[in-house]
């Protein structure tokens, strides 16, 4: 991390039963990456209302990742499906917004990829990092 | 006569409609004009401003304040009356939410500008004149109140005691308002005087929506002839009645037309556009991406359908890193 660099705060939301385990795998190996990313822990990744996503970036967030299980490997057997469809739809909409592509990721993540987690932190930080802060402000 | 309420009524961006539901109210408009004092009503009355400004802080019992806040003067208006007044009431979608002229907010004032007087094919001399705010003349300076880049609500600008929601509000809620007011008998500072529940409760046409309601294929009203006896979602068209605060007794499926949702969301809800994505998402009754992406292609606007009534109220308020046109 150089001084001066913009430094992009990512919330993400991770499911219990995957993602959050991905994640803490991925801090038990020592695997180094951005510190970023905000996690914020849900039962599932169909928790998620669309309200979060766009809260998130109201108080200041300039990307948001969420996370769910593999399609098919939902613990609450479709609640990755809702996230997809909210996700579809939500996308489109922040596109009529003008958030650009990278700002908001959706990735399924299983309880054993602590690997992919790692990358697709590292990927989204740079990302959002060149497409610079949210708001004109900095969120401040 | 000293006694009677003082009321008074303002437009700031709106379209009238809002005015016309006052006059709306039928032979009940007479039971109020006896009640009530009108001292300020620009579109029906002749006062002018300087009569409100001649009035005691506090005077006014109640300003009926409808439309968007989009102009520098509605601002000024809007701290004026509430100076003046007991009470605040933001009337309608626009004063509520920021209503339709809130979708502006897709653009902002340069944009529009380009647009309105130089783009438009219906512009036929591009003399390159703008409204300007001041303007020299040889009797002195015009001045032209400031257009910013953002419709705001009412409540952005100045403080609001009461919401009565609706595009525009319903005779029957506006009648039960001033009862409330001139009785004194009011819920809580800053409640909506609508429903709170979701308005299929109160629909003719529950009974016939399924239990558990699953979509393939989402039609929009053009592409179909509506069953009047059947639920509209249940018919595939998208109806925001689930996600959209009750009271106006469902008027627009009355009508065979569905809820576009300009009561707002019901109070739990912060956000009505989000709420409308995760309620339009959860009925589509698909798994895989591209049919996902198929069956939503039937909303094309995203923005205009679920946040119609309500972008300047939403977490995002405006779109960022608006394109100049042309």
């Amino acid at each position: 991390m150089s001084d001066g660099e913009f430094q992009p705060k990512i919330v993400a939301f991770v499911c219990n039963w995957c993602t959050y385990i991905a994640a803490d795998a991925a801090g038990v190996a020592r695997a180094r990456y951005s510190p970023n990313v905000r996690l914020v822990r849900t039962m599932c990744s169909g928790r998620v209302d669309p309200q979060f996503v766009l809260a998130s970036f109201e108080k200041g967030a300039d990307g948001v990742l969420l996370c769910g299980c593999h399609p098919r490997d939902c613990h609450y057997t479709a609640g990755n499906y809702k996230a997809l469809r909210r996700f579809v739809l939500l996308k489109k909409m922040l596109a009529q917004m003008g958030l650009e592509d990278g700002r908001v990721r959706l990735e399924w993540i299983s309880a054993s990829e602590a690997e992919k987690f790692r990358r697709v932190v590292e990927e989204m930080t740079q990302d959002v990092r060149r497409l610079g802060p949210y708001k004109e402000n900095g969120g401040k | 006569m000293a006694s009677k309420p003082k009321v008074a009524f303002y437009w700031c961006a709106s379209c009238g409609g809002c005015e016309e539901a006052v006059v709306d109210l039928a032979e009940a408009v007479l039971d109020v004009v006896s009640a009530v004092d009108i001292v300020f009503w620009p579109v029906a009355l002749d006062f002018k401003v300087a009569d409100v400004e001649a009035l005691p802080d506090g005077a006014i019992t109640a300003s009926f304040i409808n439309g968007a806040v989009r102009l520098s003067e509605q601002e000024e208006m809007a701290r004026l009356l509430r100076r003046k007044s007991k009470f605040v009431i933001a009337f309608g979608s626009c004063s509520h939410m920021g209503g339709v002229p809130g979708l502006a907010n897709l653009w902002d004032r340069k944009s529009i500008f380009a647009w309105y007087y130089h783009d438009a094919p219906s512009v036929a001399v591009d003399g390159g004149a703008e409204p300007q705010e001041t303007v020299r003349v040889p009797e002195g300076t015009l001045t032209l109140p400031a257009f910013w880049d953002t419709v705001k609500p009412l409540d952005a600008v100045i403080d609001v005691d009461y919401y009565l929601p609706g595009c525009p509000p319903t005779p029957k809620l506006i009648a039960n308002a001033v009862g409330a007011l001139l009785s004194g008998n009011l819920p809580p500072r800053g409640a909506v005087l609508a429903g709170t529940r979701a308005l299929c409760h109160e629909c003719r046409l529950n009974a016939t929506k399924p239990e558990k309601l699953l979509l393939k294929d989402l039609k929009r009203v053009h592409q179909v002839t509506v069953d009047p006896e059947k639920c509209l979602l249940a018919q595939g068209v998208l109806c925001l009645g689930p996600v959209t605060r009750g009271g106006c007794e469902a008027l627009c499926v009355a009508g065979n037309m569905p809820c576009t949702g300009c009561f707002g969301p019901t109070d739990e809800v912060r956000d009505q556009g989000a709420k409308g994505i995760a309620f339009l998402s959860s009925v589509v009754d698909f798994d895989a991406q591209e049919e996902i992406e198929r069956a939503l292609g039937n909303v094309p606007d995203p923005v205009g359908t679920f946040y119609r009534y309500s972008l300047p109220r939403s977490y995002l308020v405006r779109k960022r890193g608006v394109p100049s046109h042309g």
